[in-house]
């Protein structure tokens, strides 16, 4: 019963007014929460000692590993949303990942630049080709792949199921660039905060980059959700336009 | 299935110089790689197979926008739509058709490129042998891309930045594989054995996605 109950919550949401009353209600909450907790963030991550050997520059990875974690969720939202697309043929879907994509490049183009800032003083270069490394910019060229399939197609509906299909066969990229750094033992680190065995990093790193972790989750969300009410809005302009430009060859007398 | 085979393997040798044009640009951007780089051999010998490697993906990229399109402006498209035979099946056999017809001329002009970048026997047996398990994983990718660009007018510079980054993975364990014939310490067998793994996993994948995509763009 419940579960029919959440059901049916979820198909409600298909009718964009809908959508949009709720985006109306819940978008102020989840901002100030964003701002909070990027107050607390930022503050633990200013106000913590550096590492004995590392300086100021570990302060880079409180950016830099939040930024890289949602450029991997942003994509499995938007594989989420495919599947919403294909199989359950949820309007809001086709919204969803349209108005995720962006926002993956966003992302994924922030863990690259501070990355690449960390590892000028870190490694001694900029860029090494190494497997994590490439597999992110790969992710990052598929994330403007599938912005560039949007806008070469006018319809929207069918512009949603074909990237579907695509953003569907590049979720195999996911996992390789999870566990890229275990695979290929290269330059960059391994995994040191979600394993198996507990985080290895040092409870005065780890308490600033939880909080930063979660306003960028946070941040990440309230900029989807407001991304898709704007994707709705437009499309709502568009219909219009179309309405208007239909009615606009027509005399009044004329009608009917 | 077979008859489709046979013409869509026929279609892609004849028309417009066909396969010959894909292998032709295949020495094309091997020859230009030296100019490049500089004539020293020892240096081509080095990057020798990673460079056919490269020319090949690039080659395979050419052909691949053409795999639905015709099909689409003549109105076939429609009817293999229509068949009583999975389209996932019917998508494969165009896609071993293409390959046959596009990807095979490659993989035989291969060894004489080879010899160009005066690369050893082995390294030139290898890099034949890694290009004939993994370009039909080439063929596999890119049908998806095909499959999605297909009712664009310009779809052909969009399948190759839709189906490169797929592809990587390809390159990175063909060329893996041909270093590891001629370099003594790395074993050959587990790179060339995730080739074929991935070449398998696509010619599963990669139809699937095409047909997915072809039932959607015609609703």
């Amino acid at each position: 019963m419940t579960e029919s109950l959440a059901i049916t919550k979820f198909s409600d949401l298909a009718n964009p007014t809908r959508f949009l009353g709720l985006a109306a209600r819940i978008l102020p909450w989840m901002a100030g929460a964003t701002a909070i907790l990027f107050a607390i963030g930022l503050y633990l991550s200013f106000t913590t000692e550096g590492d004995y050997q590392q300086g100021m520059t570990v302060r880079i990875m409180y950016v830099h590993v939040p930024a890289a974690w949602l450029s991997m969720m942003c994509y499995s939202v938007m594989a989420v949303s495919a599947i919403g697309t294909l199989v359950w043929r949820h309007p809001l879907a086709d919204v969803s990942h349209k108005a995720a994509a962006p926002l993956g490049a966003a992302f994924t183009l922030i863990a690259l630049a501070t990355g690449s800032l960390w590892g000028k003083p870190m490694w001694g270069t900029w860029w090494v080709w190494d497997a994590r490394l490439t597999s992110v910019f790969v992710l990052f060229l598929m994330y403007l792949g599938l912005i560039a399939l949007n806008r070469a197609m006018d319809d929207p509906g069918r512009a949603a199921r074909l990237s579907a299909v695509l953003i569907l066969v590049g979720f195999v990229n996911i996992p390789i660039i999870k566990f890229s750094v275990d695979w290929w033992n290269t330059l960059h680190q391994p995994a040191s905060v979600i394993r198996m065995d507990g985080p290895t990093i040092d409870q005065e790193f780890l308490w600033p980059l939880l909080f930063m972790a979660i306003a960028f989750t946070t941040l990440f969300f309230t900029l989807h959700v407001m991304a898709m009410r704007n994707e709705i809005w437009r499309r709502r302009i568009t219909a219009q336009r179309r309405m208007a430009a239909r009615m606009a060859g027509r005399t009044p007398g004329s009608e009917a | 299935m077979t008859a489709l085979l046979l013409r869509d393997f026929k279609l892609s040798v004849r028309a417009g110089g066909g396969a010959l044009i894909g292998v032709l640009f295949f020495m094309t951007v091997v020859a230009v790689i030296p100019f490049g780089v500089g004539p020293d051999l020892n240096l081509l010998s080095r990057i020798g197979p990673a460079i056919v490697w490269i020319g090949a993906l690039l080659s395979a990229l050419l052909g691949l926008d053409r795999l639905f399109q015709t099909e689409r402006e003549d109105g076939s498209l429609d009817l293999l739509l229509m068949q009583e035979q999975p389209l996932v099946l019917t998508v494969l056999v165009k896609c071993l058709a293409h390959w046959l017809g596009n990807a095979l001329p490659l993989v035989v002009a291969s060894p004489l490129l080879g010899l160009f970048m005066n690369m050893s026997e082995i390294a030139v047996g290898a890099t034949m042998l890694t290009l004939l398990v993994g370009t039909p994983a080439l063929t596999f990718i890119g049908a998806v891309g095909a499959a999605v660009a297909v009712t664009l007018p310009r779809g052909g510079l969009l399948v190759s930045i839709l189906v490169l980054p797929l592809a990587i993975p390809v390159l990175i364990f063909g060329v893996s594989a041909s270093y590891a014939a001629v370099e003594d310490p790395a074993p050959f067998m587990p790179p060339f054995l995730i080739l074929v793994a991935i070449t398998m996993f696509f010619a599963v994948i990669g139809p699937l996605g095409a047909a997915l995509a072809l039932r959607n763009t015609n609703d």
